[in-house]
């Protein structure tokens, strides 16, 4: 989907500049757009390696099961369909700890096991559950606690306080996750519910 | 609130490094090998941002968002939702390394602590790469039929997108 996506950029730009004339811009953004992507890559990496090894002493502290302890009592609320202490719920835990603290990378395999022990209990393993669809719907929603990323390409393009839309992304990520979550409740319904009803 | 962000970055420092000592981290080597793998994995993007990077760079130059902005003006100004950010709201639930490309274009057009900088910010901040997230989770246990996940995360990028203007207005003006 990228690719085409990408593809349709380039050609799109072209098909553009013959109509604004601007053919000559074109020309020289080719030249530099590789240039300021590197430009962008190195005015990050002080940043991100900071902020990775950072995290990876709150990793190495066992942050993460401390985190997912406490949202243990939460999730179930989303997850009825998992006991306490279940190796799902556990996972889902790990996970959601995971991209609370921005550790993209730790959340994945936690995620993917989350994934594997909701399949197992899962009656049509072709198709998904609505446990399966509300954690993907929380994964796809950003809870992470300081967006390091944003906060870094700002601050590579000399802003005064990087660090200041911090409240609004907050509020925006819980909202847009209330909604999401909704959202899944929702559409479960028809499919799932209405046949309990119905007998 | 001007003060919430200034604190941010040294109370998360101090927090960090309290707990690792607390915890009896080996502060230093659990730092270095994090670092490590920062690095190599912001190296990791590079080939797509500078794929993405050169495509944006290539739309701005030819004057596409200037158009499709006066095209879309009249519905956008009417909902008082800059039409600036449109570019990259359609483009965050799709790739992560296409809308840091295109943040990192309305940063050096608008500066990132103008209104625009900052509602595109609050967008790239709250919101996921959706589709990515799905391939993943549904492909390491070999699911197609989706059901009603991709319509449920995408309302969920919709009101972040909605919502963002909105809450730069109130939380950081």
């Amino acid at each position: 989907m990228l690719g085409y996506i990408w593809g349709g950029m380039i050609i799109v730009s072209f098909v553009c500049s013959l109509y604004t004339g601007k053919m000559e811009e074109l020309s020289s953004a080719v030249l530099n757009g590789a240039g300021k992507a590197v430009e962008l890559l190195i005015s990050l990496l002080g940043i991100m390696a900071l902020w990775s090894g950072l995290m990876k002493i709150a990793d190495k502290g066992g942050i993460t099961s401390i985190l997912a302890k406490l949202f243990s009592p939460i999730l179930r609320l989303l997850f009825p369909d998992y006991k306490k202490d279940s190796p799902a719920l556990n996972a889902i835990c790990a996970n959601m700890a995971a991209n609370l603290l921005g550790l993209g990378n730790a959340a994945t395999p936690f995620g993917i096991a989350a994934m594997r022990e909701m399949q197992k209990e899962n009656k049509n393993p072709k198709k998904a559950n609505k446990s399966m669809a509300m954690f993907v719907v929380l994964n796809t929603a950003s809870i992470q606690l300081i967006p390091t990323t944003i906060a870094a390409m700002r601050s590579a393009s000399g802003s005064n306080d990087p660090f200041d839309i911090i409240v609004a992304v907050w509020v925006v990520s819980v909202l847009s996750l209330i909604a999401g979550i909704a959202a899944a409740k929702i559409f479960e319904l028809p499919s799932e519910r209405l046949p309990s009803h119905l007998d | 609130m001007e003060t919430v962000g200034i604190y941010v970055v040294p109370v998360s420092i101090i927090l960090i490094i309290i707990f690792g000592i607390v915890k009896r981290v080996p502060l230093f080597e659990a730092f270095t090998s994090g670092a490590k793998e920062g690095i190599s994995s912001t190296f990791a993007i590079a080939p797509s941002l500078i794929a993405l990077i050169t495509a944006v760079e290539m739309l701005r130059a030819s004057g596409f968002f200037e158009l499709l902005s006066s095209m879309l003006a009249p519905i956008t100004d009417a909902l008082g939702f800059p039409s600036e950010i449109l570019p990259i709201a359609l483009m965050r639930p799709v790739s992560g390394s296409g809308s840091f490309a295109l943040l990192n274009d309305i940063f050096t057009n608008y500066s990132p602590d103008s209104f625009i900088g900052k509602v595109a910010s609050v967008i790239a901040g709250s919101t996921e790469t959706t589709f990515y997230a799905v391939a993943v989770y549904y492909g390491a246990v070999g699911i197609k039929k989706t059901g009603c996940t991709i319509p449920a995360a995408l309302i969920s990028d919709f009101a972040g997108v909605v919502l963002a203007p909105l809450s730069v207005r109130l939380f950081a003006p």
